[in-house]
């Protein structure tokens, strides 16, 4: 008979990722069946109770509140969960409390933070959503820049946002901004990439990740990666933070040239950035993944991409090599099922089997996908990092154990003749992708033979992890790794037995 | 201008605390801040505060400037001692004020209550302690704050027509507050009693003493007490708790004026007696001091200042500028303290006082770094954690008052303007340190702590102050 255990840790606050990290730690003790911790706020309440992991009355804890719910086997089974539990959140608040100040105090507010150093000039932000406008416009009252690593923020709240930060003359990164590289230092999800003069203004956090990695390992180097939001270049938002990015750049001495990435914008806003990088006297790349060719004329400094590795050879002027041979055996029969944790790499993977006639489904399709995932027979690419993948669990990229049970199924899968994969590395990453990865490839290796696994690895060797230790990983599992994920797309497709396919 | 890209960014890291380790592990500087939800995680009140913020809202920080440059301009004198209908016209015969939030005879506390019998006595409303409970039972009596009338009490601070007050004149805005005077420890009226030695005292005190007390004030031309105060918190008082030093150089000035201008020596001996022997005898003169200040700061438009905090033993409440004199209550929260030996929390009586004017001047709980001796006794801890106390208090105040001055803090103002917005923001109570009395009626004092001034009352301030603003 299955024991449910809430317990109630008032006025504890503690990050979503640090939480997801602990919840899954409970979760992977004997005999426990199911274990979170999360802060009671009315939906969080909500998804615990659909978890059938309430007990208390809602009343009973506050939005500030940390409840921690286990069910277990039996009594014994969740005490030991409820009390590895709180030595967890123990020793996370006395890390914490030892504060970041000179005074040796905690550092409550902002307004605290610009205390503490007054020369501070940007506030990262990445409290849950329903605060993250709160706390911006903070941050803006302190004349400080703004990047808004946060999603759940309304449209309303970004305009008002920028808007105002126009005015200011500052910028708002975000929100949903999940990668910016200002002067070196990495700012979200980022790579330590090499500084050179090629300035990014990127709506995508994956493909800043991916173009500045790109750029890198071509021998070359950026200046400054600034990310703009998703949402930036739509009507609503007019593309004010990335026409103020580009500004700041042309002005900007470091820079030489310009590269912009983005999926494809409204139409007018499209023409008012082209028509401003035509005026400018800096040289510069779009890519707009998966965008129409451009209408107008373009002089010859402007030049247009509709993927990432393509935008990054053109910034360079170089041509990736250390492609993967082509396999020596027949092409197979099968589909190519695609798991992502970039929704961008995702999107780029899909643009180019689309375009190459296959039929594809995903869970976030472009146009001439289908969304219906459940044909047999249709290559699947799914983004994993998605909202209907990362409600109540992490992103893949905090925690790559949640691609793991997709993975094996993949792997089994009779139909399944490749199984495409992006393993993104760098700072906020996790500390060994591949391995997860490699792990359950191997163990299923020494089972039966199954599809053919290809990855790219976003990252460079100067990341914490290594690339080159991560690329080896993978090879020792046997599993090709190809230069950039449009490399991996395209090996992926040598791969398949086309003939079928080709009479559609 | 320089931008964002022209030098390697400094950043405040708000949320997920790895961020900040990768900057520095990138050799990045980063301020990262211990975030926790803004109003208790409360998004639709996060949201009243955004509105109100200066940022969106400019009319907040020119008024709450207003009200704070108030009370720093403020010049107490202690001038006189009066009956108290002469102060206050108001009280007449059955009119009882008290200290606290607007309480009805069926809710209050024993003590409250019996003090209240105890002033029935006293006023010759009723001839024993047993007619005076009829009396009120029957609904014959009125109450109100002393909050009403410029005037407070410590503990059950029971104000009524003969009773003698002491008299501060703010000078600098011209307004008047009255309190009465300490009758000293242990068994007396503001800690519920009210036998014959309590009400013999308090006709003492209207007989003999306060009259002497008044001629002498009015013999050396008041006492000015921002200067008293600042040379107090370099003795180690804070005023609410602690109060020998203060008490010791009113004395001091009192002295010679109470021999010059009274002739029974027998009686001026037995005023300096009662002054020099109740280490809390300031403690009086600071509340009324703290009425003055703040009385003139009670209605500036949309200003979000607290003006007043207050106790009845049931309830707590404060008052903010910008809503006038509206209460915002909600219930008492227990003190977390020390006991005398004898007594444990099973004895206390909920919070009472108007004593929290103190705090709400920038003083007691708030000026703790100036007292250690303090903090051991209300069980604060150590002189470390007495400075702690008083640096939360600057979180959620809006400057600092140079003219009081804190030793140990180098030199740093006492925290001075209690503001709404950042305690709800913050969720940073007010810290009180407090006396705890014996729930009992006329038992006394059975220990000192620590309690907080509730957030629900900041929170339907900010509610408040949120529709006013439409």
């Amino acid at each position: 008979m299955s024991v449910l255990i809430n317990d109630i840790r008032q006025r504890f606050y503690l990050d979503s990722v640090a939480l997801m990290r602990f919840s899954v730690r409970l979760e992977d003790m004997d005999g426990v069946e199911a274990a979170s911790m999360m802060m009671a706020t009315p939906s969080n309440l909500q998804i615990f109770a659909d978890a059938g992991l309430l007990k208390i009355a809602p009343e009973e804890a506050h939005a500030d509140d940390l409840l921690i719910a286990v069910r277990a086997r039996d009594g014994a089974h969740a005490q030991a969960a409820q009390d590895l539990a709180r030595e967890l959140l123990d020793s996370r608040r006395a890390d914490t409390a030892r504060g970041d100040s000179m005074t040796d105090r905690p550092v409550r507010s902002i307004a605290m933070a610009h205390e503490v150093n007054a020369e501070a000039n940007l506030a990262l932000i990445s409290v849950p959503g329903a605060f993250a406008e709160y706390e911006a416009a903070k941050a803006l009252d302190h004349g400080l820049n703004v990047m808004v690593f946060s999603d759940n923020v309304s449209l309303d709240a970004e305009l008002t946002l920028k808007r105002r930060a126009l005015d200011q003359g500052l910028l708002v990164m975000g929100p949903d901004c999940g990668t910016a590289i200002i002067s070196g230092v990495p700012l979200g999800f980022a790579n330590h990439v090499r500084r050179g003069d090629i300035g990014i203004v990127a709506a995508s956090g994956t493909g800043l990740q991916e173009v500045s990695c790109l750029i890198d390992r071509l021998g070359y180097g950026i200046s400054h990666g600034i990310g703009t939001g998703g949402r930036d270049l739509s009507s609503t938002i007019g593309g004010m933070t990335t026409f103020a990015a580009i500004d700041q750049l042309l002005e900007d001495d470091a820079t030489a040239s310009l590269l912009l990435i983005s999926k494809p914008p409204a139409e007018a806003v499209a023409l008012k950035v082209m028509d401003k990088l035509a005026a400018a006297d800096k040289p510069s790349v779009v890519c707009f993944i998966d965008g129409a060719a451009p209408a107008t004329d373009l002089p010859s400094h402007v030049k247009v991409c509709r993927s990432l590795t393509a935008a990054a050879e053109q910034a360079t002027g170089m041509a990736l090599n250390n492609l993967p041979e082509r396999a020596p055996s027949a092409a197979r029969d099968g589909i190519i099922v695609g798991l992502f944790s970039g929704g961008t790499l995702c999107a780029e993977a899909q643009m180019l089997l689309r375009d190459a006639g296959l039929s594809l489904c995903s869970n976030v399709p472009l146009a001439g996908v289908s969304a219906d995932q459940d044909s047999f027979d249709t290559h699947r690419l799914l983004d994993l990092g998605a909202d209907d993948y990362t409600l109540n669990k992490p992103h893949p990229m905090l925690e790559p154990a949640v691609r793991t049970p997709m993975l094996q199924a993949s792997l089994e899968a009779r139909e399944v003749a490749v199984l495409l994969l992006d393993i993104v590395i760098g700072y906020g990453a996790d500390p060994d992708p591949a391995g997860a990865v490699a792990e359950v490839v191997s163990e299923h290796n020494r089972r039966r033979t199954g599809p053919i696994v290809v990855a790219s690895v976003c990252g460079v060797d100067a990341d914490p992890q290594s690339r080159q230790r991560q690329v080896a990983t993978l090879q020792s599992a046997g599993i090709v790794v190809a230069p950039s994920n449009a490399a991996a797309t395209e090996y992926a497709l040598s791969l398949l037995n086309r003939t079928e396919e080709v009479s559609q | 201008m320089s931008t964002l890209l022209s030098s390697s960014p400094i950043v405040i890291n708000v949320g997920l605390a790895d961020f900040a380790r990768d900057i520095r592990a990138a050799g990045g500087q980063v301020v990262n801040v211990d975030w926790v939800p803004p109003a208790a995680g409360d998004v639709r009140r996060a949201a009243l505060i955004q509105q109100l913020q200066p940022g969106s809202n400019p009319r907040l920080a020119a008024a709450n400037d207003e009200a704070v440059e108030r009370m720093i301009n403020a010049d107490p004198l202690l001038k006189d001692v009066v009956i108290a209908a002469e102060a206050i016209p108001s009280l007449d015969r059955h009119v009882v004020l008290h200290a606290g939030p607007p309480i009805d005879w069926s809710d209050m506390c024993g003590p409250m209550r019996g003090a209240i019998c105890g002033v029935c006595v006293l006023e010759g409303w009723a001839k024993d302690l047993r007619q005076a409970e009829q009396l009120a039972d029957a609904g014959e009596l009125t109450f109100h704050p002393n909050h009403q009338f410029s005037a407070v009490g410590p503990m059950t601070g029971l104000t009524t027509m003969s009773q003698p007050v002491m008299v501060v004149e703010n000078t600098a805005y011209a307004n008047h507050a009255f309190c009465t005077i300490n009758e000293g420890l242990g068994k007396v009226m503001r800690f519920g009693g009210n036998d014959d030695e309590v009400i013999a005292r308090l006709k003492w005190l209207r007989e003999s003493f306060g009259p002497m007390l008044g001629s002498s004030l009015r013999h050396v031309g008041g006492i000015r007490l921002k200067p008293i105060i600042a040379r107090g918190l370099a003795m180690g008082d804070e005023m609410h708790q602690r109060n020998v030093a203060c008490t010791s150089l009113v004395l001091r000035e009192l002295a010679p004026a109470m021999v010059a201008a009274n002739d029974d020596a027998a009686a001026v001996e037995q005023g300096l007696r009662f002054i020099a022997g109740n280490d809390q005898f300031f403690l009086n003169v600071a509340m009324v001091m703290g009425k003055s200040i703040m009385d003139p700061v009670g209605d500036v438009p949309g200003s979000s200042i607290v003006t007043a905090m207050s106790r009845n033993g049931t309830t707590f409440g404060i008052r903010v500028s910008g809503t006038g004199s509206r209460w915002f209550t909600a219930p008492v929260e227990q003190p977390e303290g020390l006991y005398f030996p004898g007594f444990t929390a099973a004895d206390a009586n909920p919070d009472m006082g108007d004593s929290t004017i103190v705090e709400t001047v920038g003083l007691g709980g708030f000026a703790m770094a100036a007292s250690p001796a303090v903090a051991g006794f209300v069980g604060a801890g150590n002189a470390q954690q007495a400075r702690a106390f008083t640096e939360d208090m600057y979180v959620i105040t809006h400057t600092k008052n140079t003219e009081w001055t804190i030793p140990g803090l180098d030199f740093a103002g006492v925290p001075t303007g209690i503001d709404v917005l950042k305690v709800v923001e913050t969720q940073l109570a007010p810290t009180i340190n407090t006396g705890i009395a014996h729930r009992k009626p006329g038992v006394g004092q059975v220990g000192a702590g620590i309690v907080r001034a509730p957030l629900e009352c900041f929170s339907a301030a900010l509610d408040a102050l949120a529709e006013g603003k439409q």
